[in-house]
């Protein structure tokens, strides 16, 4: 008699009443593990400066996360991985050039995770409420901040102990100074630029250069389900049809999407920063906007604007209308009785 | 005719996006805090904010270019173009008074601060210095309201979200509002060197 009172008894709780074996935790750290092989290619191109780098700004960023929290007294939440994730994704977008003590730039990495964790993530209320994405915060701030230092770039050289390698122009920087001729012209041929761009033989953050591990991790999340396809391919697509119709110098639809698809930060950035829970919209459709105007966004900066490479400002701009978005598309609540307003329509 | 086309479009987007008021001259920043905390009445003063610009740019262009620049008495533009802007918000509120009581009461003083809004004055004030035609001055306010507005709604769709989660107690309310629109400013100057007018 016992025995089935216990069986029937009910239990109250909120939902959601799934389970499933997924916490915050769990998906950062594997969110971490997809970054791994483009932070590899960064480390095998660039050498030991884009390990130190990467490991200043995730040191930090722990650092300054379990500070903030000590400081204002609220549980510790380092062990959920976002903040080793937000100073991975933010070393993976310096510059492995920082790492130099003549001209002394090893402080930007630590003021931007400063700037990304404590400004833009825990101030406005922790992991889940902030608005903006932390890492790109804090790049912009850098960038803003510390032009010259943020826009040197090392040349690929794939030996590990690079430590005063020579300087050049990203391939975005090229095309937007001195035109496709000449991108061609550094690379060899066509095909080969489009080999070294694959490949991420070539200047530019650590993370951002090879598509090639770049996607293996896109694709390793998208087979997880932790991101769905409605960002990147809205994004991707959207800045490769731009790229395509306007990116040309003889006029439309004579432009190469593959050469803007694969250079600078587009494949990083839609996988990894535009899908990013927190900042970009939960409903379907305003994703589909939402990857479509970070596309747009950084065909317009790339193609018009004062700087040469536009997804970081692009996914921002879009962070401040993703709140506006995903109230937009609210899903109609089931049952609910129209307002007088909507039955006058 | 096309290039006429071009330049309105320019001034259109430059004005509400590329050099938005709020976000990259930081201007209108009294009522852009002030009635930013609900979309209800960001909505309601975004509208009278458009209808009240576009009117002033136009009645504005009209008394600087027939009479202040005939009379050569254009150094006297500021003092009339603020009681042409005063005169209007008066007239604004009194509409609203009788259209949308409830509006009117949830916008309460910030509907009186328009007509001492910077924006709004800045408006006359640029098309007069850029010599702009009559269409170019109205669509120069238009951008300008549009740009204004859209300000309003992005922050108060932001400050809406804000409102469940846990901001350190100094920094609630306006101190965060200040810190948003820094962020959103930074993300803005993404625009810069788009279009040079």
């Amino acid at each position: 008699m016992e025995a089935t009172k216990k069986e029937h008894e009910l239990i109250v709780s909120v939902s959601p009443h799934v389970k499933s074996d997924e916490t915050t935790s769990r998906i950062m750290w594997t969110v971490c593990l997809a970054l791994l092989p483009a932070f590899l290619s960064g480390v095998y191109f660039f050498g030991l400066k884009a390990l130190f780098i990467t490991a200043l700004c995730v040191l930090s960023s722990v650092i300054f996360e379990s500070l903030y929290l000590k400081v204002v007294d609220k549980k510790s939440a380092v062990g959920d991985g976002s903040g080793f994730l937000t100073g991975l994704l933010l070393g993976m977008n310096l510059p492995a050039s920082l790492w130099s003590f003549s001209p002394f730039t090893v402080h930007i990495p630590i003021i931007a995770s400063f700037v990304a964790i404590v400004i833009t993530k825990q101030l406005f209320g922790g992991l889940g409420y902030n608005v903006f994405n932390p890492a790109l915060i804090g790049r912009a701030f850098a960038l803003i901040s510390w032009p010259r230092a943020m826009t040197i770039w090392m040349t690929p050289t794939a030996s590990i102990l690079a430590m005063d390698a020579k300087t050049t122009a990203t391939p975005l920087g090229i095309l937007k100074e001195e035109g496709i001729a000449k991108l061609i012209e550094v690379f060899g041929d066509k095909v080969s630029l489009y080999e070294h761009l694959l490949a991420g033989n070539r200047a530019g953050s650590i993370g951002e250069t090879s598509v090639i591990a770049l996607l293996i991790g896109g694709l390793f999340l998208l087979y997880k389900k932790y991101i769905t396809w409605h960002i990147p391919v809205a994004f991707l697509g959207t800045a490769a049809v731009i790229a395509w119709v306007f990116g040309g110098k003889e006029g439309v639809l004579t432009g190469d999407p593959l050469i803007h698809l694969m250079s600078g930060g587009m494949m990083l950035g839609a996988w990894f920063m535009a899908t990013d829970y927190v900042t970009s919209p939960s409903m379907r459709k305003a994703q589909l906007i939402f990857g479509a105007g970070c596309g747009a966004l950084t065909m317009l900066i790339r193609l018009k604007g004062g700087f040469p490479e536009g997804v970081m400002f692009a996914i921002l701009i879009m962070n401040c209308f993703a709140p506006l978005l995903d109230r937009g598309f609210r899903s109609k609540v089931f049952g609910a009785v129209k307002t007088a307003k909507e039955i006058k329509k | 005719m096309g290039h006429d086309f071009t330049k309105l479009f320019e001034l259109i987007v430059s004005a509400s996006l590329i050099n938005n008021f709020v976000f990259t001259r930081f201007l209108g920043l009294c009522i852009f805090f002030g009635v930013s905390k609900k979309m209800e009445t960001a909505v309601g003063m975004s509208i009278t904010f458009i209808s009240v610009m576009m009117i002033s740019a136009a009645v504005s262009w009209v008394i600087f270019n027939l009479v202040l620049v005939p009379l050569e008495i254009t150094f006297l533009q500021i003092i009339v173009f603020i009681g042409v802007i005063a005169g209007l918000v008066q007239v604004s509120d009194t509409i609203m008074r009788k259209v949308s009581p409830g509006l009117y009461y949830k916008l309460g003083i910030y509907l009186a601060l328009i007509s001492t809004n910077c924006i709004i004055l800045a408006v006359p004030l640029i098309n007069a210095e850029e010599k702009y035609t009559f269409i170019q001055s109205l669509a120069f306010g238009l951008g300008s309201g549009l740009g204004f507005a859209l300000a309003l709604i992005i922050m108060a769709s932001i400050r809406e979200k804000l409102e469940l989660a846990d901001v350190p107690a100094p920094f609630k309310g306006l101190p965060m509002a200040f810190v948003i629109t820094g962020l959103i400013a930074l993300a803005f100057t993404g625009f810069s060197g788009l279009i040079t007018l």
